[in-house]
Formats: structure tokens, C-alpha cells, sequence
């Protein structure tokens, strides 16, 4: 009997970081590395499981709480009214919806939206940040636990064509950028509070990616190249300098980071310096961030082809036409490849088919924008008026 | 008699407990400011709130009244959050919901507020509100009666009514305060042979006196005091980039009453200009400046700085952005600093800005004649 309450509670244990670990908690996922870590993976045959509306607009991905489904939206004639929406990722019931206004400004290009960044979460609670520079903390169950106006409190911080940089949490704090041409910041702010750690000036240039964790260093990928700081001070750890896209993120392993410079370049950072291990410049992510899967790099340039290359070298093992064009990043479970088109061809590539192979493809019918998500054996996707689940 | 006594007592005490109650979490809320100052005690405020009767609602609204925006919207949630189960529950307070909705002398954030929490609850009832909105302080409140008078005006043109279609549209147009509204109508408007002078309902300033060009090469001109931000004599020259910096008398025939420095100046590049003008005022009120410009800009009221910000083109549209400013009685100066950059692109010519004075629901303000 005391065996079996001793296997009984290693299983509860057992079972109960796995549900930690599962889920899908900022854009790209785990690490954001746009690969699940998954056991479950969805698998190629995938089709529409449910679908709920939502509120308004948007191209920030959902992510995933255990088996809650977290989306933000912009609404309203300027996209002022901004929605956080909690659905059940079981039924899409919507368990949910907290609506709270602009402070900053909402101006963005007619193709983006307020509700750009993707939100992220610690487990415990949801940060929801917009390109207006509103940034909100809520619990699970939809409390408001904190908020902030990064631009009402400064006042220049924002780009006219929209912001993007999708928030994470490393520990205790999370790691906001609002980078622009004017007054241009990030941030390191308590996760209890919502108040600044740090506040650190970064480079005076429109930015639209997003912060990746290495070795529990936080990367800022700028113009200017690539910077590592620590994410409870803010001090730099190490700085890459040698340029970077302002589009397209970085892609990061326990031991590189693949960052999208002179097309790419993988670098082994470490306290004080930076060492380039190589640079393909035929490699040129286009608006989506190269995911690595396995011992592989996957690029997908701006002519919507998916590029498989060697994370040893950077030399190119195959391509792969898709049906574009894409604004999404591509993410991975298992040995697939997932990515949506803009005209909302949700397409599903086998990467260990010689020559790449796309094995399915499900019209979803409106345009999509959004990097898809993955959890417990399903895709997530949305656009300006559905949220989909794909199992 | 007892009974009633005894109820009566009971509510007053209820009322008084739960005023009691709120008091001291909505002060909480209301202290919260920049950088997350007061966020610990909004926090446990906000949990006290939210577990408040229904009938608190228009306190909690009324909360909202001269709160700063971030105060404005932990107050948003906790009300979205008892309007909820409120309408679940079938207890929402919609007389006193309705009631402070009408009252025009609360701000118009929280009114808006209610006007969304009755039309969820009630949507027959916010319908039937919605046409005594066209005249609202709140430019958000008027889009519903303005929506409402321009679908009025499209059914009437379908079944071939112009007279009735008209009317409707020029109502609509009377009272509309939002672009792409406006916009709307006033094709429609065009169309029907009524053309609408949109520099005056918007409130543009069209005549300015501008001078230029000063040096903007390496984006320095941006930081640098040129004559003009020194003193304002408009028969004086300069030495300029490249040319003699002078004034010019500008008259803008645009619709949407852009400035534009090209004009008189031709395409320059690393350029600044700046862009001078009297406004009338017929009396000392508050007003806001509304500016639209994708290049590095400073704007000065009465030699007050009132913003400046170095994006370059990134972009520009009507109110981009909102300047709330005091106009005094009289002359007022308005001075514009439009520093044009290095970039070569096609999407880069414009060196140019549209301004107008407006109140804070968007209504032009017209000079004293």
C-alpha cells in the first residue's frame, strides 16, 4: 500500500510538471524558440477542431495556459478599445474578456495592428502588451493584477507605423521593448508590481522583433546588431555590433544564437564577448524569424522559400517553394514545420522528406498574419476575426 | 410601520456601509500615476471593487470623472468585470446607469463606458438613446447617432429619396467629429451636389507665414535654435542652407489643409522651415492643438514648447497627434518647426504638416472675424 501511495505521487508529481512545462506561454513558444517541447505532437493531418470570433484585430499569436487559450485584439474606428480575451482551449467556450483603453497612440500601418505583440505568461499570470505601449497583468482567472502606459509615461515613445516586439518573462521580470526612431527604451519591470527594474536607452531606430533568451541572458536584437543583458539589472552582458534585421528575430539553441545579420549569423555569446561560429548571407529570413529543428536551420525569405540549412555551417541542404506570401513565422513540433499564409493557406512541410515536402494544407479562407502556436497535440492560429484550433 | 422602519434604517446603513466601502479603494485607484506608482495598493483595490453590488456601478463610474487615463482604466475593468455578472444576474442598475450616461457634466470616458455596458445590456434601449447623442461631448458617443442618420440617408437614396437622403446626411454631417465618417459623408454629400467645405468643419488653418531653409543635415537642425525660435520678425532674412532663409506668405487650397513646405521651396533635403501664425481667439478657453506630420516637428503656443518629436517618416494622419493647450483671449502665436531628413526615397518627399484648433470633441473653433 505504501508503494503504491509512493508511485502515486510520483506520478501526480510527474504529471504535474509536465503540465507546467506544457503550453505555449509567448510568441514562438517555449524559449521562443518556435519549437514545441511537446511529447504530443500535433501531427500533419490536422483540420478545423473549433472556432470562436473575436473582438477585433489583431496579429499577435494566442498562446496557451495549460487549458486556457490567451488572444489579444484591437477594436474601435482608431483601435483604441484593447481586448485580452481567455477562451477554453478544449471548447473555445470563452471563459473571459477584459476591455480597457489606449493610452498611447494607436496609429499603425493599415496591414498591422495595435494588437501586434504577442502577449506572454509566467503560469500565473498573463502580460499583455500592445503597440499603443499599454502593457496589462492579469491572473489566470482574468484579474487585473497591474497595469502600465509606457508611452503616457513617456510620451515619445512609439513609431507611427506600429510597434511589435512581443514581451518575455525571464524569473521575476519581464522584458518589455519599445524601440522606435525617438525616444527609444526597454524595459525590465517586476512581474509582481509592474514597476521598472531598470529602463535602458536603446538604439534611436524603428525595431519590430523580439527579445530571445540565452543561457539566461536577455538578447535585444536592434539595427545595431545584438545585445545581451542581464535581465534582473539591465547591465550588458555582451554586444554583437555588427547590424541585424529590424524585422525577423533571432533563433536560439542551449548552445548559439542564429540571428538575422548579413543574413545569418550564429554566435556563441558568452560575460564580455562575442564569438561568430559562421555567416550564410544567402540565408535572408523574410518576415518570419528561421526556427532550428534538430541539427537544422529553416529559413523562410521573403519569396516565401523555405530554406533547410546545416547548424553546423550555414551550408544550404534543400528549398522548398511554399504558397505564400507569409507575415507569420514558421514553428515545429515532431518533424513538421507549421506556417499560414497571408491568404490563410495553413500549410503543414514534412522536414525530413529529401527535398522538404509540404504533406498538407488547409485553406483557412481569411487572411492570417499571425505566427501559429502549439499545445497539447493542436495548432493554434488566428486572424482579425477567428481564433482556430487545428487538431 | 415597524418593518418599514427597520428596512428603511437598513438600507440607509447599507448604503452608507458600501459608500463607506468603496470610498477609500476607488481613492486608491485614482492615486495610481506613471511608472507604476500606486500599483500595490490599486491592486487589492481593484479585488475590493469588483466584489461590489451592481448598484455601485454609477459610483464606481463616476470614479472615473477627472481620473488620469491609467486610473481611467482599472476602473474600466473593474466595471467591466460587475457588468458582466451583473447582465448574467439580470441586476444591472440600468436606470442609474442611464441616468449618469445623460448626465453631460460627467466626463465623457465613463459615459462612453456606460453607454457600452447599457448597450450590452439593453440593446433596444441604447437604440432608442442613441439619436440624442449627435450633439455629445463625446466625439465617441456621437459616432452612434451619426452611423444611425447615415444608414437613414443610404436607405432613403436607395428607394430614390435625394431630399430625405440629403437632410439625413447633413444632419449626420453636423454632427459627425470623426474622419473617417466625415470622409464618408461628405462623398456622399458631393455626390448629391451639397459639397461640404471640409477645412472649415475640420478647422484648419490654412494661412501661415513660413520661412526656410535652414540646415537639417545630420538631423541637427532638429536641436538647433534657428532665429525664429528667438524672435518672430517677419520682414527679417537669414542666412539659410544653401540660400537666404526668408518668409513667405502660404495659403494652403488643400482639403485637408496641408502645409506644404515644397511649395515655395521646392524638394529639399536635411532642410528645417518653420511655419508662423496669429490666431483670434475669441475668448480665454482650453482648446487643443491637433497636428498630423511624418517629419521631426516642434510646435510652440505663445512661445510655450507645447511637444516636439524627431520620427521621420513613419507615417502621418489627420490628429495624430493631440496637444491640449489654454488659448488665451486675443492673438495667440503659433509657431511650427518642420525639419525635413536625409532620406531619398520616393516615400520620403513630403516635407509638410496639416494643423487644426479644435475642442476636445474635435469641434473647430473658428477665429474671431
Amino acid at each position: 500500500m505504501k508503494l503504491s501511495f509512493a508511485l502515486l505521487s510520483s506520478f501526480v508529481i510527474l504529471h504535474s510538471s509536465l503540465a507546467l512545462a506544457a503550453g505555449w506561454p509567448q510568441f514562438r513558444g517555449p524559449n521562443a524558440s518556435a519549437v514545441s517541447t511537446e511529447a504530443n505532437a500535433p501531427g500533419p493531418k490536422l483540420d478545423i477542431a473549433w472556432k470562436v470570433d473575436l473582438p477585433g484585430r489583431g496579429l499577435s499569436s494566442p498562446i496557451i495556459v495549460g487549458d486556457k487559450v490567451f488572444v489579444t485584439c484591437a477594436s474601435g474606428p482608431d483601435q483604441a478599445s484593447l481586448h485580452v480575451s481567455c477562451f477554453s482551449a478544449k471548447d473555445g467556450k470563452k471563459l473571459w474578456e477584459r476591455v480597457m483603453k489606449a493610452t498611447g497612440r494607436t496609429m499603425a500601418h493599415n496591414k498591422t495592428s495595435v494588437a501586434a505583440p504577442t502577449p506572454c505568461s509566467d503560469g500565473e499570470r498573463v502580460f499583455a502588451l500592445y503597440s499603443s505601449n499599454d502593457l496589462f497583468a492579469f491572473d489566470l482567472e482574468g484579474n487585473l493584477l497591474w497595469l502600465r502606459g509606457l508611452t503616457f509615461d513617456y510620451a515619445n515613445a512609439s513609431n507611427s507605423l506600429g510597434m511589435s516586439s512581443s514581451p518575455v518573462v525571464v524569473g521575476d521580470t519581464l522584458v518589455v521593448q519599445a524601440e522606435n526612431d525617438s525616444e527609444s527604451l526597454a524595459f525590465g519591470i517586476d512581474v509582481a508590481t509592474g514597476k521598472n527594474r531598470w529602463k535602458k536607452e536603446r538604439p534611436k531606430a524603428a525595431n519590430w522583433t523580439s527579445a530571445v533568451v540565452f543561457k539566461e541572458v536577455v538578447a535585444l536584437q536592434s539595427s545595431k546588431g545584438l545585445t545581451g543583458l542581464n535581465p534582473r539589472t539591465g547591465e550588458i552582458e555582451w554586444d554583437y555590433t555588427d547590424g541585424a534585421a529590424t524585422i525577423p528575430s533571432a533563433a536560439v539553441t542551449q548552445n548559439a544564437i542564429y540571428v538575422p545579420s548579413n543574413g545569418v549569423t550564429a554566435l556563441t555569446p558568452e560575460k564580455g564577448s562575442v564569438s561568430q561560429i559562421w555567416r550564410a548571407e544567402g540565408l535572408k529570413p523574410g518576415t518570419g524569424s528561421p526556427l532550428v529543428l534538430g541539427d537544422s536551420l529553416y529559413v523562410l525569405n521573403g519569396a516565401g522559400v523555405l530554406l533547410k540549412a546545416s547548424l553546423t555551417n550555414g551550408d544550404e541542404a534543400w528549398k522548398l517553394r511554399l504558397k505564400g506570401p507569409f507575415s507569420g513565422s514558421p514553428v515545429a513540433a515532431g518533424k513538421y514545420i507549421y506556417i499560414a499564409s497571408e491568404r490563410g493557406d495553413f500549410q503543414v512541410v514534412d522536414t525530413t522528406a529529401k527535398e522538404g515536402e509540404v504533406v498538407h494544407t488547409l485553406p483557412l479562407k481569411e487572411t492570417v498574419l499571425c505566427t501559429p502556436a502549439i499545445s497539447d497535440g493542436a495548432v493554434y492560429l488566428r486572424s482579425d476575426k477567428t481564433l482556430w484550433k487545428l487538431k | 410601520m415597524r418593518i418599514l422602519a427597520t428596512t428603511l434604517l437598513g438600507l440607509v446603513l447599507a448604503s452608507s456601509l458600501h459608500a463607506a466601502s468603496l470610498k477609500e479603494p476607488l481613492a486608491d485607484i485614482r492615486a495610481v500615476d506613471k511608472e507604476g506608482a500606486g500599483n500595490e495598493k490599486a491592486t487589492a483595490a481593484w479585488q475590493q471593487i469588483t466584489k461590489a453590488d451592481p448598484a455601485a456601478l454609477p459610483e464606481i463610474l463616476a470614479a472615473m470623472n477627472g481620473a488620469n487615463p491609467l486610473a481611467e482604466n482599472w476602473l474600466r475593468a473593474a466595471v467591466g468585470v460587475i457588468a458582466d455578472q451583473a447582465i448574467e444576474a439580470k441586476k444591472l442598475p440600468v436606470e442609474a446607469v442611464q441616468a449618469f450616461l445623460m448626465d453631460t457634466k460627467n466626463s465623457p470616458e465613463p459615459r462612453v463606458v456606460a453607454f457600452d455596458v447599457l448597450q450590452r445590456a439593453k440593446p433596444e434601449l441604447a437604440e432608442e438613446i442613441t439619436p440624442q447623442l449627435l450633439e455629445d461631448p463625446s466625439s465617441e458617443l456621437r459616432r452612434h447617432p451619426v452611423a444611425k442618420l447615415t444608414s437613414m440617408g443610404d436607405e432613403a437614396l436607395a428607394q430614390d429619396k435625394k431630399n430625405a437622403a440629403l437632410t439625413a446626411y447633413q444632419q449626420a454631417m453636423k454632427g459627425a467629429r470623426d474622419e473617417d465618417q466625415i470622409k464618408d459623408l461628405a462623398k456622399k454629400l458631393k455626390d448629391l451636389g451639397s459639397p461640404v467645405d471640409l477645412p472649415t468643419h475640420f478647422g484648419f488653418i490654412r494661412s501661415w507665414k513660413l520661412i526656410a531653409p535652414f540646415t537639417n543635415v545630420e538631423r541637427k537642425g532638429y536641436d538647433t535654435e534657428f532665429p525664429p525660435e528667438k524672435e518672430i520678425k517677419l520682414d527679417a532674412t537669414y542666412p539659410g542652407k544653401n540660400a537666404e532663409a526668408k518668409w513667405v506668405d502660404f495659403t494652403s487650397t488643400d482639403e485637408y489643409g496641408q502645409i506644404d513646405f515644397n511649395k515655395p521651396f521646392t524638394m529639399l533635403k536635411e532642410v528645417t522651415g518653420y511655419a508662423y501664425t496669429e490666431f483670434d481667439s475669441a475668448e480665454e478657453r482650453d482648446a487643443q492643438i491637433r497636428l498630423g506630420c511624418k517629419n521631426g516637428w516642434k510646435v510652440w503656443l505663445n512661445g510655450q514648447l507645447l511637444f516636439a518629436r524627431d520620427e521621420y517618416h513613419r507615417g502621418a494622419k489627420l490628429d495624430q497627434y493631440k496637444l491640449p493647450v489654454r488659448l488665451k483671449k486675443g492673438k495667440n502665436q503659433i509657431l511650427v518647426k518642420c525639419c525635413q531628413n536625409e532620406q531619398t526615397e520616393q516615400w520620403t518627399v513630403e516635407w509638410q504638416f496639416q494643423l487644426r484648433l479644435c475642442d476636445a470633441t474635435g469641434t473647430a473653433i473658428v477665429a474671431k472675424k
